[in-house]
């Protein structure tokens, strides 16, 4: 029981990091109807604008040598985590400008194939500026374990992940269902060409999208470098198309779903390592995907879309 | 006599709505039958359903005296239904002469072994089809642009080459989606007789869903109408413009 | 007219053999490249009747690749031996191994077939990205083939002869099926399934066809690799490997087989050319690892030829580029 227990903990840390990279791909194919091929990667650059920034900010935030989790301490982290977003987000917005808005009313595949150029690219030039070899995220947030949990060990980096993952979910609840972008963004996912007689500006909702998936992509890349500090320009792959999985899973372009699916995927995953073997980690969710896609396309919570003869 | 198309009570739904509920209507050799209604009224949801790319959610069609629910719609043209699409759906890369033959495929005697020996039969099957579509392009005075591509001729020729490409399957019976929508008058009466000229020519029953009531009216020997999915009449031309309910549901209250 | 097209295939085989009769005298690094071309070619043209012919967008051809290229050498390494030292045995051992490896990714393309029919676009490439990494895992923990540290294969019977003449019959299966009343099936799945459906067409035959097919020749493809560098890893089939014979389609014009040829030579000349040109002195470093990586190179051209020019580098016909321009959805 405490084995479950502590793998349902450790898949739920996990399942926070795809279901924060899965709301960037559900997003966009809510206001696009593409698969952003590159956002994993966004995810990648995002760890790495937090592995440059931090330097800077531990200057005016100084870390604690005793370890302890003082306000500096903390102030620092989420300096370096709202760099990182922002990073990113002109990175999607950038991205979304200057490749994919050009191809907007061109064939799904021309899109599909710019989009895997742009995640090679991102991929390959990460190598040219960052170097091929990984490097090691500084510890921007002491981590130790819980103490008094018994057997279980819960460390407080996976609570941090956790209370993060859901602040942003919130935050993200509010800006989608309260905010004015938000309307516009659901409205333009119900109906592009209904939403601009509307007088909504299909462009600006559209860059606010490609940005807010962005950033969250980025916090993605933080919370995951502070527990698994190695990063390298390919780190965004396999996370990317696990996410993907996770946003197929929920229901391509439902935002719930995402999170939902995100979440299944994590602890699938860690269950599979735990109980069944390491091997299998990377390939459960193409697995997830296979059968998803075969039986229940739509995912658990998306509606089916008719094509109209 | 068996009918050739029998509808029997046929229900779709999408969701919680019911785009035909409970249609009943028969088409005999050799029938013109006109299907009419306002916007919305369920007409090309028929076809889609006659055609096997929607399924009924309740009640049988029986083409020829079978059942055909469930089957794929390419074994359902396999029968003897082919049909044109109201938003016209040409294979756009092709030319004219290769839309057609495309659509000559599923007679083939012949696969991809032959195509790859290239022997006599092979030949000789070429060469049959070519003629087959080269005559069908002809009727249709098509044949000049036999090298064109398709998607590049004016509206009313791709109407038209839409039904050609329908007959190369050799059909017992045709569906033709709006074959109207987007014509002038002009068109519109050459239109009519060409349809009138393919039914006889080729024998064949024609359903026909049109908005414009002057070329049902002016061609259909029997017209059904359908109004949110529900036939609200069935009859002849005059008996159809004089129904209270049609009245209704074309000009409202 | 029959005859032509079998004439042009044996005359390719004599050319091949005569080119092989002096290949010994060739410097090995052109004999290298040349036959690096040859396989990308068998490769590039089996995708694109899958990708260009028949419009399903497939990422995961180094998988097939992959699963010929360790048939054909598990044949060689477990079996091979027994075909003993009579006169060809050798060369029929290298053929069976060949086809077997071929017909392998055939079952393999079939597996993937079957199952993505349903699926359209986006969804076909990443399941089929999906499968070549799954194709990939398994390998990685196959120990009998070596697993992650990679299968040695202890003969080089792969030369310019056989590598061509298989070039050869790809090109003339893909050229001749598609070239055919049959073959005009897999161009009506790429521009409208609905209405190929209607016409009385089975799409989903002609998938799985398309698939079937491009597997076999990824599988033969890979088959010559493995017997050509004599050393293979499941890790050197990756994704990326699949991107490398998808730019040669998309830069050669999808649906476009001379195109496709043509991009094939280029791409695989132009990473050793840069090579070349990145040792010069004179170039900054930056620019010189820039130019190293030849996947950025890679990417920036699938995102401008997208941008610029979506029918490809080469207009064949030209009836790619109006079928794209019809398709403004």
């Amino acid at each position: 029981m405490t084995e479950f227990l502590q793998q349902l903990i450790n898949g739920l840390a996990l399942g926070s990091i795809y279901a924060l990279i899965a709301l960037g791909y559900t997003m966009v194919y809510g206001v696009l109807r593409f698969i952003n091929f590159a956002h994993g990667d966004v995810y990648m650059v995002g760890a790495f604008a937090g592995f440059y920034a931090a330097p800077w900010v531990a200057k005016i935030f100084p870390g604690d040598q005793s370890g302890a989790y003082t306000w500096s301490v903390i102030a620092g982290a989420v300096t370096v985590l709202l760099i990182s977003m922002l990073v990113c987000a002109i990175l999607g917005i950038t991205i979304e400008r200057l490749v994919y808005k050009p191809l907007r009313n061109r064939p799904r595949l021309t899109v599909l194939i710019t989009a895997i150029g742009v995640s090679i690219f991102l991929q390959n030039f990460g190598q040219f500026l960052f170097g091929a070899d990984p490097q090691f995220f500084p510890e921007i947030l002491p981590d130790r374990a819980i103490e008094g949990l018994g057997e279980l060990t819960v460390t407080v980096n996976q609570v941090v992940v956790l209370v993060v993952t859901m602040a942003l979910l919130v935050g993200l609840r509010f800006v989608v269902m309260k905010t004015k972008m938000g309307t516009a963004m659901r409205a333009l996912s119900f109906n592009p060409v209904a939403a601009s007689l509307m007088g909504i500006n299909n462009n600006v909702i559209i860059s606010f999208t490609f940005g807010l998936g962005s950033a969250l992509a980025a916090a993605a890349g933080i919370l995951n470098a502070i527990s698994y500090p190695s990063i390298d320009p390919l780190m965004g792959i396999l996370p990317g198309i696990k996410a993907f999985v996770a946003a197929v899973l929920g229901g391509i372009g439902n935002i719930p779903g995402a999170a939902l699916g995100g979440f299944i995927i994590g602890i699938l995953e860690t269950m599979v390592v735990g109980y069944v073997s390491p091997m299998y980690r990377d390939a459960i969710a193409f697995a997830v995907l296979i059968l998803i896609l075969l039986f229940k396309p739509s995912g658990l919570l998306g509606s089916a879309e008719r094509e109209k003869v | 006599m068996t009918p050739l198309l029998e509808l029997k009570e046929c229900t779709v739904q999408f969701g919680g709505l019911k785009a035909v509920s409970g249609l009943n209507f028969t088409v005999n050799k050799g029938d013109l039958l006109g299907l009419i209604g306002p916007n919305g009224a369920g007409k090309t949801t028929v076809f889609n359903l006659i055609t096997g790319v929607y399924q009924p959610t309740a009640g049988e069609i029986f083409f020829d005296g079978e059942s055909v629910v469930g089957h794929p719609p390419y074994k359902i043209t396999g029968r003897g239904i082919a049909r044109t699409f109201q938003n016209i759906r040409l294979f756009s890369s092709l030319s004219v002469f290769d839309n057609v033959r495309a659509a000559c495929n599923m007679h083939l005697r012949h696969g991809v072994s032959h195509a790859l020996w290239r022997g006599a039969a092979f030949d000789d099957e070429e060469r049959e089809v070519e003629k087959t579509v080269v005559e069908l392009l002809e009727i249709f005075k098509l044949d000049h642009l036999r090298d064109t591509q398709a998607t590049s001729l004016p509206y009313g020729d791709q109407r038209r080459l839409e039904i050609v490409r329908a007959l190369a399957t050799r059909p017992k019976l045709l569906l033709l989606d709006e074959p109207a929508a987007g014509m002038n008058p002009t068109e519109k009466l050459e239109l009519m007789r060409l349809i009138r000229f393919t039914q006889e020519r080729f024998g064949l029953a024609v359903l026909l869903v049109e908005h414009d009531m002057r070329v049902v009216m002016g061609i259909c020997e029997r017209i059904a109408v359908l109004d949110y999915g529900i036939k609200i009449a069935e009859g002849s031309p005059e008996v159809i413009r004089s129904n209270p309910k049609v009245i209704e549901a074309y000009l409202g209250e | 007219m029959s005859t032509r097209p079998k004439t042009w295939l044996a005359v390719a085989a004599v050319v091949s053999l005569l080119i092989a009769w002096f290949e010994k005298s060739f410097n090995p690094y052109y004999d290298d490249i040349v036959i690096s071309i040859g396989i990308n070619i068998i490769l590039a043209v089996g995708l694109n009747l899958v990708n260009g012919y028949t419009g399903q967008f497939s990422l995961g051809h180094a998988g097939f690749m992959a699963v010929g290229a360790y048939l054909s050498a598990a044949m060689t390494v477990f079996v091979g031996s027994s075909f003993g030292n009579f006169t060809g045995g050798p060369t029929i051992a290298f053929i069976s191994a060949l086809i077997v490896g071929g017909l392998g990714a055939a079952v393999a393309g079939l597996a993937v077939g079957v199952p993505s029919l349903r699926l359209k676009g986006d969804y076909l490439a990443i399941v089929t990205l999906g499968f070549g990494e799954i194709i990939r895992v398994v390998l990685q923990n196959m120990e009998v083939v070596g697993g992650p540290r990679g299968f040695p294969i202890p003969v080089r019977p792969t030369n310019f002869f056989w590598t061509y003449l298989a070039a050869a019959i790809a090109i003339y299966v893909v050229v001749l099926l598609v070239n055919s009343t049959y073959g005009r099936g897999f161009l009506t799945v790429r521009d409208d399934e609905i209405a190929a459906e209607a016409m009385g067409i089975n799409t989903t035959k002609y998938k799985v066809q398309a698939f079937v097919i491009g597997a076999f020749f990824a599988g033969i493809a890979g088959g010559l690799y493995a017997h050509f560098k004599q050393f293979i890893t499941p890790e050197g089939f990756n994704f990326l490997r699949s991107v490398d014979i998808v730019v040669i389609v998309i830069l050669g014009g999808m649906g476009n087989t001379p195109g496709v040829i043509a991009a094939a030579v280029l791409l695989t000349i132009l990473p050793e050319g840069l090579r070349a040109f990145a040792a010069w002195d004179a170039l900054p470093v930056w620019v010189a690892q820039i130019i190293r990586n030849r996947m950025i190179l890679y990417s920036l051209l699938l995102i401008v030829l997208m941008l610029t020019r979506p029918q490809g580098l080469f207009v064949g016909s030209g009836k790619f580029t109006k079928w794209l321009k019809s398709k403004r959805t």
